[in-house]
This record gives structure tokens, sequence and C-alpha cells, in this order.
């Protein structure tokens, strides 16, 4: 017994990092292989006979990426009562989606996004905008993923971040390609399991530590382990202050912007294309419904979690380096230095890390995406816990880029091929169009994951704003307003998803100008992140001001409209 | 034409769901957890200021109640205009 103890405590975080990557590497193609797909419509939809179950746990890993598992925590911990947009509006969406859209798109009964635009709309003008708009989220979310994939590996393998990139790109290549969204769907069930218990592990740890509540979710807002009776919140609190910082539960964002992000998160989430797809996969219109609730569970199990730990954190860190010698600064930053995402900087040469608000004052810089890969090392936990959040994260981001790798492949094969450039393409030919598409989109984004365009990061955020600003609108006034015509919708889809590109391009990434513009001059004091709810309004007032002016859609369109409105006689989905 | 009635009066209780739970859903969320954050911050439950709890945790546990909450009523709905399969 005690030798297998100093056997699992002399495996150094590396030798762990090996074991538990690997092993759920070989349940992720061992389910591959017994999950390929022989057909489309399993390549497409899984056949279509997914569990709400199963379908809640593959849409809860499929939607949280790398940046809800890495990134989230640490934003949150940085931007205190504002990492609420984040909470409130990447969950938030759900009810929207559950709402409003699920039942009805999987009555629809098609394949993708684009294909219920180009029929609802009876038009391959609109098809081709909606397939240029997928492909355009899509892209820019799943650049991002590859690259957190990277990082993970090269951070924890200690291998090179391109060949992190390439090894993702591999094994992603191998299920996505074999298995189309049968094998996804399985494998996201798999990720799902492993990317929560990961990340569970050192939050209930950590919470226990600091407040002996074994509950984070009620630990963050409970008093000290140390007796002294304060509360952990009110000690956050006065350490920000007392750093310069705006207090912790207050947060800085402007009333109006935290609004906006919020609502642009929210519509962003109910529009995104490889989210919107998982509700085809289900059998009943009842399981659709069912199956956003159960999804929504699983994720708030970690989106709950988050703020916790984003607490924890920042209090933990404030605690081990400020005002500290830096000589005598624990393992885990040094570790986190030579990688460069801590850096320290000794601007009054006292030898002693000064952290605060000023920056003219400040030497230490902390990057936000580290907080929850160090947080365990922070906390002195066991080896096996660090490595076991490796395993996590890479869970996390290559089930979200193989869910969008294959709303590309199926634009792409489905919706271009399939639907418009060469309809008499035959099943097997267009299941042969759809793996050559997925393998082109891996290496599309492996290229971008290993030659970051310096506006990637900058963009993934802004995905949700270009969901919100053309797939929104064109799909709830699909459902819910039967007059609602082509015309309409095309000319609102175009509108929003350029306003949202030009603000983008205009205040995120500053190529209008010389300089990128400062804040005073956006417009109505709304980020860029929150713009999303900007150009989607501005696409609901297009849509509808040209619908009135234009002919009103055929009656079968209308029927057809009657008819997705009742849940009964749903079928399969089809060509 | 029956069945056309059927059908408008399965969408009309439908919508009515629908605009109540997305009530609920706003007030929650930009209602307790945006506009009203200061006021109710001034109420303290535990270590938790109110308007902080409901932007980071209480929102969250209305939404996936309410998603619940529509899934029961959507199903007795079904049933009663026999949708149901």
């Amino acid at each position: 017994m005690t030798n297998s103890i100093m056997l699992v405590e002399s495996l150094g975080v590396q030798n762990w990092t090996y074991i538990l990557v690997g092993v759920t590497f070989a349940v992720y193609i061992g389910i591959a292989i017994w999950s390929r797909a022989s057909s489309t419509k399993e390549f497409y939809v899984a056949g279509g006979g997914v569990s709400p179950l199963a379908n809640g746990m593959a849409t809860a890993a499929d939607w949280m990426s790398a940046a809800s598992f890495i990134s989230m925590a640490g934003i949150i911990s940085f931007a205190g009562y504002d990492g609420a947009v984040y909470l409130m509006g990447w969950t938030g969406g759900y009810v929207l989606l559950a709402l409003l859209l699920a039942p009805y798109l999987r009555k629809f009964g098609k394949f993708t996004v684009p294909d219920f635009i180009g029929d609802r709309y009876y038009s391959k003008t609109a098809r081709l905008v909606a397939v240029f708009c997928a492909l355009l989220v899509s892209f820019t979310y799943v650049a991002g993923q590859m690259r957190g994939v990277g990082i993970v590996f090269s951070r924890f393998l200690e291998v090179d971040i391109n060949t992190g990139v390439i090894i993702g790109m591999l094994i992603v290549l191998f299920y996505a390609v074999l298995g189309g969204m049968k094998g996804i769907t399985y494998t996201q069930v798999a990720q799902y399991c492993i990317l929560i218990f990961a990340f569970m592990v050192p939050a209930i740890f950590i919470s226990i530590q600091m407040t002996g509540n074994p509950i984070p979710q009620l630990g963050f807002g409970d008093q000290l382990a140390d007796g002294s009776g304060t509360y952990l919140l009110d000690k956050l609190d006065g350490l920000s202050t007392e750093l310069g910082f705006a207090e912790y539960t207050e947060g800085s964002k402007s009333l109006i912007d935290v609004f906006a992000i919020t609502l642009a998160l929210m519509v962003g989430t109910a529009g995104l294309p490889h989210v919107i797809v998982r509700f085809f996969t289900v059998k009943r219109v009842k399981d659709a419904r069912k199956s956003a609730g159960i999804a929504l569970l699983l994720i708030v199990v970690l989106y709950t979690t988050a703020p916790a730990v984003a607490v924890f954190a920042r209090t933990n860190m404030i605690e081990t380096v400020s005002n500290k010698p830096y000589a005598s600064v624990p393992e885990w930053f040094k570790k986190w230095e030579t990688t460069e995402l801590i850096t320290f900087t000794d601007k009054n040469n006292d030898g002693i890390i000064q952290y605060v608000a000023d920056t003219s004052k400040n030497e230490l810089v902390v990057d936000r995406d580290i907080m929850v890969l160090a947080n365990p090392e922070i906390a002195n936990l066991p080896n096996w816990v660090v490595a076991l959040v490796a395993a996590g994260g890479l869970a996390a981001a290559l089930s979200t880029a193989a869910g969008l790798l294959l709303v590309i492949s199926a634009s792409v094969s489905h919706d271009l091929i399939k639907k418009i450039l060469k309809p008499s393409i035959s099943e097997k030919g267009e299941l042969v169009a759809a793996r050559l598409s997925a393998v082109g989109a891996v290496c599309i984004a492996g290229y971008f994951g290993i030659n970051p365009p310096g506006f990637v990061a900058a963009v993934v955020a802004l995905a949700f704003g270009l969901a919100a600003a053309s797939f929104f609108p064109a799909i709830i006034l699909g459902i819910f307003y039967k007059r609602m015509n082509k015309e309409g919708a095309i000319a609102g889809m175009v509108v929003g998803i350029t306003a949202m590109l030009l603000y983008m391009i205009k205040y995120k990434l500053g190529w209008l100008d010389e300089t990128l513009p400062d804040k005073s001059e956006w417009w109505f004091g709304i980020s860029p992140e929150g713009f999303g709810t900007i150009a989607m309004i501005l696409n609901f007032v297009v849509s509808i001001v040209i619908m009135k002016l234009t002919p009103e859609p055929p009656k079968d369109v209308q029927d057809i409209v009657e008819n997705i409105r009742i849940p009964s006689g749903a079928g399969g989905a089809t060509h | 034409m029956a069945d056309q009635n059927k059908s408008k009066a399965y969408w009309k209780e439908n919508i009515r769901y629908l605009s109540i739970l997305l009530i609920i859903w706003f007030l929650v969320s930009y209602g307790a957890g945006i506009i009203f954050k200061d006021a109710l911050n001034d109420i303290k439950v535990g270590g938790f200021k109110l308007g902080f709890w409901f932007a980071q945790q209480g929102s969250m546990y209305v939404f996936v109640i309410l998603i619940f909450v529509y899934v029961r009523l959507m199903n007795k709905l079904d049933k009663k205009y026999g949708y149901d399969e």
C-alpha cells in the first residue's frame, strides 16, 4: 500500500500527463472506430436516433470549448462582476434555443442550418448567404480551438506548440472524418465526462482548502476556513481595492455594455450552427426539447463552478505573490515564467513583487488563460490532478473543434455541392465529398492554429456576434412569422453580418485607422463584443421593412411553417 | 377545418407559455443580474451580495428550471391536443 502511494507520488506531472492524455485519446479513437458512419444520414446527423441524454452530453461537450474550460474562469477572475456577461450570456442562450428554435428545427427535419434557411426562404441565394455565414462563424471559432490544443500540449507535454497543433489535427481528423456526426456524438459523450471530472476535482479540493465547504458553488460565498469569520468575497473585495482594482463584486463595465454583451452572447449561442445541428440528431420533437434542458443542466455544472474557481484563484494568486520577495516564489511561478505567460519586471529594483492596478507601478503581468491550468499547482494539489486538468482541456478543445469541422464539411458537401453545384451527385459521392471537405477543413484549421493571424484571439468572442447578426433573426422570423419572405430574410442577413464585420474591423481590429479607435468612439458606448446586439436589431428591422415591400411567400412555404409548429409526425431528417 | 382550429389553439397556448417563461428569463438575468443589481447588492445572503449572486449563479439555476418547466408544459399540451407521440 505504502509502495503504491509512493509510486503514485513519484510519477511526475509529465508522466501523469502522458498516461491520462494517452488513455483518453485511446478512448476517443476506439469510439470512432466502433461508430464509423456508412451513410450521409449517419455522417450528418448520426442516423437521427441519438437518445436525449447522450445528445445532451454531446451538446454540452460540443458547446464547452477550450475557451469555457481554460479561459473563462481566468477571465472572470480578472473581471469580477463583469464576468457575468459570459456566465449569463453563454447559458441564457439555451433558454432561447430550447423555447424558440430546437423543437421547430427538429420538426423541419433537415441536416444543416443553411438547409433550413435555403428551404424556408425557397432561394439558392438565401442558402448561399447562410453557407457563407456558417463558414465564417465556424472557421473563426475553430482556429482558436486548434491554438488552444497547441498551448495545452506545449505546456504539459513540453513539445513545440506547432507539434501540439499537429497532434490535435491528426486526432480530430481521425474521428471526424471516419465517424462523421455519429463518431463525434459518442466521442463527445466521453469527452463531456472527462472534462467535467477534470474541472470539478480541483475545484472541490480548493473549495475545501479555502472554506471547508466541499461544494464550490456555495464555498465561494462562505466564510474562510481559517476561523476568522470573514467571508471570502469580502476579503477579495478588500484585497482588490487595496491594490487599486475595482471592487471584485462590482466590476467596471458600463451598464449598457454589460447588457449588450450579454444579449449578443445569448442570441449568438442560439444562432451557432454547430450547436443547432445537434438538435437534428434526436428522434422526436419532445426529445429535442428535453435534450436542450439536459445540455444546459450539464453545462451549468461547469458554469456555476467557474465563478467559484475564479474567486479562489484570484485570492490565492494575490496572497501568494503580492508583496512577496521574488526569490521566494513557488515553483509553479517559475514554470509559467518560462512560457512567458507570467512576466515579472522589477521596476523599482527592490526584489519584491508589486502587483497593483496602476500600470506604471505594476510589476507583474499574468496571462488570464493560465488561471485554470495553474490553479491546481497554485493550491499545491497532487500531480495527477494537474495532469487531469490537461486532459480535460484537450477534451474540451477537441470536442468543439470536431463539431465545428462537421458543420464546415456539411456546409460544403451538402449545401454547396449537393444543393447548389451538383444536385445529381450520388449518396456515395456526397459521403466522399463530406469526408474530403472535413479533411480540407482540418488542414485549414491546423494552418491557422500554427500561423495564427493576429486577429484570431480577438475574433473568437466575435463569432457569437456574427452568429447573432446573421442567423438568429432569419430563423426566428422563419418560424414565428409566416409572412416572412426571402427578400426580407436575405437583406436582413446581409445587412446584419456586414454591419457586424465593419464594426469589428474598425473597433476591434483597427484596420480602418492608424490606431485602434478609443472606447469613447464606440456607438452608444457598446464594445465590439456587444455590437452583435445592435447588428441583430438592424437585421430584424431591415428584414421586416423589406418584407412589407415585397410579395408574400408562396402558399406551400406558408404551409410548411404551419406544419413545423405542430410537434407530431417529425419523421427522420431528409434531403 | 377542425384540424386547423386545433392547431391554431395549440399554437396560441404555446405562445402564451413562451411569453411567460421568457418574461421570467428576462427578469432574472437582465433584471436582477444587471439593471437592479446595485439595489439588490444591499441585501446579503451569507457572503453573497444578492445582485452579484444573480449575475454569477442564480440566473443560471433559473434558466435550467425554466427549460424543464417548458418541457413539462409542452408535453402536457401535446397530450391535450393529441400531438403526442
